[in-house]
């Protein structure tokens, strides 16, 4: 655990008492000649839920997409810095980002479902990187399901398709099939700003449960999401990281009047 | 106040009958085209047309050979033709999305798809024919299969470039290298747009007279020898339609209703799929 305190750059909040899954240190990114990330340094705590919030275009999303290298997708992005995972840098070119891929997860604002029946949407991922028998692939499908919280809704039409499902479903259908890889940190990129309360209640009981396993970084707009799933938070604005701190003092005692502001809704 | 509105409905009334005389005018038009292919085609329409060879002047026969001319000449265009339409279309709309040789292969395929086909007739006739030294059903299937490159390229990509980027990034989270991306989940989302870009060459080709006159030229016989001329439904209707006998000329007829209906059969079959698309 020292090695983390004893790295440079490090967040100054950085603590010894629990470990870091991922340390973001002065990272910069690049949308062309567009810097949209500026210097950013911050620890994402093992099996810990951290929030990103922040104005629109503050970078958010930015950060969230750099930590599991989806930016690769598009020409003329490109970050520097370092973000360590498990203490190995994943900007590094040797990083097979499919690999990374699988171990960091990623679910989308909108609900992207395959073009396949539910069952296949889950069992898609699994059969990708293990050879599974079929009864194991059925367990494994109800577990991931299970996990998500979908299993009873769906459980007697496995074979109808994923888009038949309602937005809030949809979504955890997306969950249960990034769970149902097995990855180590699950990328939460505004979940639930689609969805009605009910299904975002859902969800943010999911994201609690799933923290018990998985490290989480939730990029969202709704503040009491923030602070209700939230255990870290991370205040950003114009591309930069205003604070980060326990999600109890952002919220009640800020450091920063930017963030006070923020939160109390004076801008935003 | 009054009155501007009062203008206003008189130009909404003028434009209105304007729009409705537009489409009476074409469907006028598709209407006599179709009632008189019907007229005169159904009355030849006997089980000798799809049994026996096209007669010479005078005899009696059928279409049979050039039927099946048809039918081989455009399955194989189809088929040599539709992959590479495939291929480069998915290069524009996945791999080369953001290149410069995307831009430029989509002016070029813009040039071909509107390329006069008697061009690309004569085309394969100097590259195919003069070689092989004889007109031959190879040579027919060929100039069909570059008819069908710009259609497939032009709809592949079109169709790719509608499935939503989010579902390429979801699938990319889930670890998935490009080629399963695109083959396993951009595909199978465009699959209807897919097959209808297919379908649409298909009907394209089927109709083309100018490209086997200079390629397939014709046969008189029964001839499934790609080395050798072959016969075509548009190039017997060609040959018949313009000749002095009434027997000729009721086979160009029935012909002609033949591939309007085949044609039409597949516009309505890639429609009904273009819309399951939509739906879904």
């Amino acid at each position: 655990m020292s090695l983390v305190m004893d790295a440079p750059a490090a967040h100054p909040m950085a603590r010894s008492d629990v470990s870091e899954k991922i340390s973001i240190r002065g990272l910069d990114f690049f949308y062309g000649q567009t810097r949209a990330l500026k210097s950013i340094s911050l620890p994402l705590y093992r099996n810990e839920v951290t929030a990103f919030i922040g104005p629109s275009g503050c970078g958010k999303s930015t950060l969230l997409r750099v930590l599991n290298r989806m930016y690769d997708l598009y020409p003329n992005q490109r970050a520097e810095g370092e973000v360590l995972l498990d203490g190995e840098n994943l900007l590094s070119p040797d990083i097979d980002v499919n690999l990374l891929r699988s171990r960091v997860g990623m679910v989308f604002q909108k609900p992207t479902p395959f073009p396949m029946s539910i069952y296949e949407n889950i069992a898609f991922g699994i059969r990708l990187y293990e050879r599974v028998s079929k009864s194991e692939l059925d367990d494994r499908v109800k577990a991931a399901l299970e996990g998500a919280a979908l299993w009873n809704e769906v459980k007697d039409k496995l074979h109808a398709s994923g888009l038949s499902l309602s937005g809030g479903q949809q979504q955890r259908l997306c969950i249960a099939r990034t769970v149902a890889i097995h990855p180590e940190v699950i990328l939460l990129d505004e979940p639930a700003s689609a969805l009605d309360p009910i299904s975002t209640a859902k969800i943010e009981e999911l994201i609690d449960d799933l923290s018990e396993q998985y490290t989480i970084a939730i990029v969202t707009h709704n503040m009491q999401q923030a602070a209700r799933v939230s255990e870290y938070t991370a205040f950003m604005y114009l591309g930069e990281l205003i604070e980060f701190d326990r999600t109890r003092r952002v919220f009640t005692s800020p450091d920063k009047k930017q963030t006070q502001d923020y939160i109390t809704g004076r801008f935003g | 106040m009054a009155s501007i509105y009062a203008g206003r409905r008189r130009k909404h009334a003028i434009v209105m009958a304007l729009c409705i005389a537009a489409a009476v005018f074409g469907l006028a038009f598709l209407l006599l085209i179709l009632g008189a292919l019907l007229w005169h085609g159904l009355w030849g329409l006997t089980p000798a047309v799809f049994t026996e060879m096209t007669p010479p002047p005078g005899g009696s026969g059928g279409l049979l050979n050039a039927i099946v001319g048809s039918l081989i000449m455009t399955v194989l265009g189809v088929a040599v033709g539709a992959p590479v339409g495939m291929l480069a279309g998915t290069y524009m709309a996945e791999y080369g999305r953001y290149s410069r040789l995307t831009m430029f292969v989509r002016f070029i395929n813009d040039i071909l798809l509107s390329a006069p086909s008697i061009m690309i007739g004569l085309f394969i006739y100097e590259v195919l024919v003069v070689r092989m030294g004889h007109f031959s059903g190879l040579a027919g299937a060929m100039a069909l299969a570059v008819i069908v490159v710009p259609v497939v390229v032009r709809t592949t990509e079109d169709m790719l470039l509608l499935v939503p980027g989010p579902l390429r990034e979801a699938a990319a989270a889930l670890g998935l290298p490009r080629s399963y991306v695109i083959i396993r989940i951009a595909y199978r989302a465009a699959r209807a747009g897919l097959i209808t870009g297919v379908l649409l060459a298909v009907a394209r080709i089927s109709g083309e007279t100018a490209p086997l006159l200079f390629t397939a030229l014709n046969n008189q016989f029964w001839s499934t020898d790609l080395g050798a001329p072959m016969a075509s439904l548009p190039a017997v209707i060609f040959q018949f339609a313009l000749s002095p006998y009434k027997d000729w000329q009721q086979l160009a007829w029935t012909g002609a209703l033949i591939i309007t209906f085949a044609v039409l059969t597949l516009s309505v079959l890639a429609r009904v799929l273009a819309r399951q698309r939509v739906t879904q």
